[in-house]
């Protein structure tokens, strides 16, 4: 009989167990999609493509494809999309191996990547689009000070310890009218390996006159400063420290309503806008052949167009120009195309800059190539 | 992998043969020795009784083996970016494994943050999990102490990222007058010297005392345990002979109960070693090098495997933190074995 | 405790000399002491708790939270649930429950009634220590190393559970363990005199006496083990949709989702990271209380 009650206790464990299975669900996403449908250039898909996609990569832009996954549910009900952001590396790995049908990188494929990555698509060459901006933000927090200006050259010399208070020379030069404290300035860097930091750091030195002599990678060199643990303990880091400065996500940045500094290229501050981003989006110098958009964002760092917010991160799609089945390349195309058009509308509330509109069209073209 | 096919096929295995056993089972009652040797008899009862010792030695030495294979397995990994480190392993304050080409590696600044955070932690837990070992076993009547008890082990419930979060951002800013006037007053002392980050609170000193709350359950689980379990009559014998309480604590429960106390304190320091993500949330980086301070930032061991793991993409780069993990399974392995011995000498049973 | 108090006053009383001033103050301040150290410990349990509850109590309260997933929804979005990382957790502790407790209780069985006092069982017993100590980062990488670097396996759910097998596993042999020790050896001899083999004896006694106890220590040593997020961290990515496949594909467990939640800056995510928390925690307290109910249930009636 002792038995026959243990036999209860786990008929009831396991009766609870089925009954918890059975009653969950995944929400619909497409009802909740305000405003990602029909806008005045959404273009006619074919929906009939492979049901699930499956992509990994970069988790920079995470966010984007969840915007875009709602976009593409909202115009394909049973079409979905599973994008896994385990880091750039693992995203290049997957695809090269075939495992999921394209991959997220916070960089171009490199010339040893590429050999393999031709192999997976029979023998094809694998096309690098960039789909996704991000602004990167300077983010600061000093009492009285509303606003900040800072150029390349200041900037990397902030954060590598060159520049060491707030009322520096070289600081007040470019803020002239804003009275900046003579505190220490606090540089906050991120903790963890991460394609921000990279970016950042590529584009100090690209853009320092040589006042940054580290390196650029995905561990903050700049050899000064305390370090949080990701975009949101960086963010959470600035906003509790007085005279910290940081580089951010925007999204972070603006939930924690911190300062966010202008950027003087040469011809005048500019302001962190999607519009300004836009502008040196439109500049940037395709250096791939025919329709592999590899960007070369060194040139822009360096020389951005005026009045253009030149500090923002480029995460590639990598995909197959050739060489999918005929199922999977129609729902490659399909999801992408919705991205570049639909998926545009929401991407600036997740802290993503929307394409302007001349590379918008060259990514369309390039995604309609896809056979 | 080694525990996988064992550990499915073991259960099937069992089960089989107890349930195919009663119909042979009718023919044996006649047996009279004790069947252990299984010596004589049916064949079937020597094959289950073969069979059945079999798998639970072999369970036995699985575990043996699994320990084997944890530090062959994670050495096998680690040598390689070992043999191509520029950097001296163990006295290097830098750890650079980003770039499999140029590995810049060494463990001197986690060691020495791992064993501080952690040691700072035990000093803190120890006395006070001795006090509520003893308050719960000694001095409250049981039906206070049963639930107070019940609410101490709801700590170990708490997900270790929550008290990370609860450490930084409601418990540091609560302390950071005591830290201040700590540095003020006591700074010419390496401990409370002014330390080497500029984010509030986010130091080996908040680290330590959130780590020394996540560590409290395990010490007093444990500590509680061997205390109830003093013999009634040496408890009588002194108060008999008119001891106060305090005294029959010290005369009686303690002597019986502190190698268990050791023990238990050793297991703490133990999870405060590996502990991740509250320290990886808590504790700052910083390009400085450690001074000793309980003020500085810095990484242990855990901390920083957790923030580069999951942006690797090469076996070197991971063999370089698999090493660094190497280092902390020796360290933890030493610290129980340390526990271990205390017990034997001490003679008493845990 | 209350008759310690009254043998106290009894003996002293009316045979011996009263207790000198120092003694009692010492008494007294050693009873204090330990109360003290006592409400100290009571402050951030009270306070963690408190957090938590505050900061969660508003997510876990909406009729989605139990139902539904987090799929499709943007990282500003209310709504959605915290099925799918329940269901990744339960999932996985219960493929890990189901890989280390048969193995657990071997151990515990070759221990206690065959090994005693042989050099493998001291070393097992050893290794079981040991086992008890080792971190779960080292748990996680050394199934990294094996599973993901050697054998080139994909990152999976499977993994998570089994690295969660080596920190669950000495908790079971442990308990188990103490739990056949108490088992009389009467029970054992009086089989044995019935002519039943020592393995069955040990499957039809000794296990069935000491059942209860050991259920409690399998049940407790999985609710520690559905905590960790140092595995999950590792060998697993997070999805935000429902997944039953434990080796393929990414999936949720609360640790992780409160992880990944962490990284964003909205009030969604703020509510979902502290709503995950709570839910882990009522989670692992259920689970506490199972143990309680269990061993209450299904107790020997003898002692």
């Amino acid at each position: 009989m002792k038995l026959q009650r243990h036999g209860l206790v786990v008929a009831l464990a396991a009766a609870g167990a089925i009954l918890l299975a059975a009653c969950g669900s995944d929400p619909n996403a497409g009802g909740s999609g305000a405003g990602a449908t029909s806008s005045a250039n959404s273009p006619a898909v074919d929906c009939n493509g492979k049901a699930g996609l499956t992509a990994e990569g970069s988790s920079a832009q995470k966010n984007a494809m969840d915007v875009f996954a709602q976009a593409y549910q909202a115009k394909c009900a049973n079409s979905k999309i599973a994008y896994n952001p385990t880091g750039s590396g693992a995203g290049v790995k997957q695809f090269t191996a075939g495992l999921v049908d394209f991959g997220g990188s916070d960089s171009a494929l490199g010339s040893a990547e590429s050999g393999p990555a031709a192999t997976r698509c029979q023998n094809n060459p694998a096309w690098n689009l960039p789909l996704v901006f991000g602004p990167v933000a300077i983010a600061y927090k000093v009492a009285g000070a509303d606003s900040l200006t800072l150029d390349g050259e200041t900037a990397a010399k902030i954060f590598n310890g060159r520049i060491t208070t707030w009322n520096d020379p070289a600081i007040a030069a470019l803020n002239s009218g804003v009275t900046l404290p003579a505190a220490p300035i606090n540089v906050v860097f991120r903790s963890d390996d991460s394609g921000t930091t990279d970016n950042f750091q590529k584009y100090l030195k690209a853009s320092s006159k040589g006042a940054w002599t580290q390196d650029a990678g995905k561990k903050f060199t700049g050899g000064v400063g305390s370090g949080a643990q990701g975009s949101a303990g960086v963010a959470q880091a600035i906003a509790a420290t007085e005279g910290s400065i940081g580089y951010v996500e925007l999204s972070f940045a603006q939930d924690n309503e911190l300062g966010i500094a202008k950027i003087d290229s040469g011809a005048g501050a500019v302001e962190l806008t999607d519009a300004n981003v836009g502008k040196a989006i439109a500049g940037v110098t395709v250096t791939g052949q025919g329709n592999d958009l590899v960007l070369d964002l060194t040139k822009t760092y360096a020389e951005p167009p005026a009045g253009s917010y030149p500090l923002f991160l480029a995460t590639y799609e990598i995909v197959c120009s050739k060489g999918y089945d005929a199922a999977t390349a129609t729902a490659v195309k399909s999801f992408l195309t919705v991205a570049a058009t639909d998926g545009q509308a929401n991407l600036s509330a997740a802290g993503y800059a929307p394409l302007p509109a001349e590379f918008q069209q060259k990514l369309l073209t390039a995604i309609q190539a896809i056979a | 992998m080694t525990d996988g096919p064992a550990g499915t096929g073991e259960p099937g295995d069992r089960w089989g043969g107890s349930v195919s056993a009663p119909v042979p089972e009718a023919g044996i009652p006649t047996e009279p020795r004790p069947p252990d040797e299984g010596t004589s008899g049916a064949t079937f009862v020597q094959r289950g009784d073969r069979i059945f010792r079999f798998l639970a030695t072999g369970s036995g030495a699985f575990v043996v083996a699994l320990i084997g294979a944890i530090g062959l397995f994670l050495l096998i990994q680690a040598v390689p970016p070992l043999l191509q480190n520029n950097a001296d392993f163990l006295t290097s304050r830098q750890f650079e494994a980003g770039d499999p080409n140029n590995l810049h590696f060494g463990i001197l600044d986690l060691l020495l943050v791992t064993v501080e955070v952690s040691l700072f932690a035990l000093v803190l837990a120890m006395p006070i999990g001795l006090g509520i070992a003893l308050f719960l076993t000694q001095y409250a009547p049981a039906r206070v102490a049963r639930p107070f008890g019940y609410l101490v082990d709801l700590l170990a419930a708490v997900p270790s990222i929550i008290f990370g979060l609860w450490g930084l951002f409601v418990l540091a800013p609560v302390i950071q007058p005591f830290a201040l006037w700590l540095q003020d007053n006591l700074g010419w002392f390496f401990l409370f010297s002014p330390g080497n980050v500029q984010i509030a609170g986010a130091t080996v000193f908040t680290a330590g005392i959130v780590l020394a709350v996540m560590i409290l359950p395990i010490i007093t689980a444990i500590s509680r345990e061997v205390f109830a379990r003093t013999p009634r009559a040496h408890i009588e014998a002194a108060l008999a002979l008119g001891a106060t309480k305090w005294e029959v604590v010290r005369m009686t429960v303690w002597p019986f109960g502190r190698a268990g106390y050791v023990s238990a304190s050793m297991l703490g320091l133990g999870r405060a070693l590996g502990e991740t993500i509250a320290l990886m949330i808590i504790l700052a980086a910083t390009p400085a090098i450690f001074t000793g301070s309980l003020f500085d930032g810095g990484a242990t061991f855990a901390s920083k495997i957790a923030l580069s793991f999951a942006e690797l993409n090469n076996n070197l780069s991971a063999g370089a933190f698999i090493a660094a993990g190497l280092v902390l399974f020796v360290l933890t392995f030493l610290v129980n074995a340390a526990a271990r011995w205390v017990i034997a000498r001490s003679g008493a049973k845990a | 405790m209350s008759t310690t108090i009254d043998l106290d006053k009894a003996a002293t009383a009316p045979t011996f000399t009263g207790i000198s001033a120092g003694r009692k103050a010492r008494n007294s301040l050693a009873t204090v002491l330990m109360t003290l150290a006592f409400l100290v410990a009571l402050v951030p349990l009270v306070w963690v708790i408190w957090t938590v509850v505050s900061q969660g109590i508003a997510a876990i309260v909406s009729s989605t939270w139990w139902s539904q997933s987090l799929n499709g929804l943007l990282a500003r979005q209310e709504g959605g649930g915290a099925y799918h990382a329940i269901v990744g957790t339960l999932l996985q502790g219960l493929v890990c429950a189901i890989i280390a407790t048969p193995i657990g209780i071997m151990v515990a069985i070759y221990l206690v009634e065959y090994g005693a006092g042989t050099r493998l069982a001291r070393a097992t017993t050893f290794m079981v220590d040991i086992l008890t100590g080792v971190p779960s980062i080292v748990a996680a990488l050394f199934v990294y190393a094996v599973w993901i670097s050697i054998f080139g396996l994909p990152r999976s759910a499977f993994a998570v559970s089994l690295a969660l097998v080596l920190l669950m596993l000495p908790v079971v042999v442990r308990s188990t363990e103490e739990m056949l020790r108490i088992v009389p050896d009467d029970l054992r001899e009086a089989s044995y005199a019935l002519g039943v083999p020592k393995w069955k004896t040990i499957v039809k006694v000794v296990i069935p006496t000491a059942l209860s106890g050991m259920l409690t220590g399998i049940v407790l040593a999985l609710a520690r083990v559905m905590g960790e997020t140092a595995p999950v961290l590792i060998l697993v990515a997070y999805a935000p949709y429902i997944n039953f496949d434990i080796f393929g594909g990414n999936m949720a467990s609360l640790p992780l989702m409160m992880t990944v939640e962490r990284s964003n800056p909205t009030d969604a995510g703020a509510d979902r990271l502290w709503g995950a928390a709570i839910t882990l925690i009522l989670i692992i307290t259920i689970f506490q209380l199972l143990a309680a109910f269990l061993s209450k249930v299904t107790a020997p009636k003898t002692k």
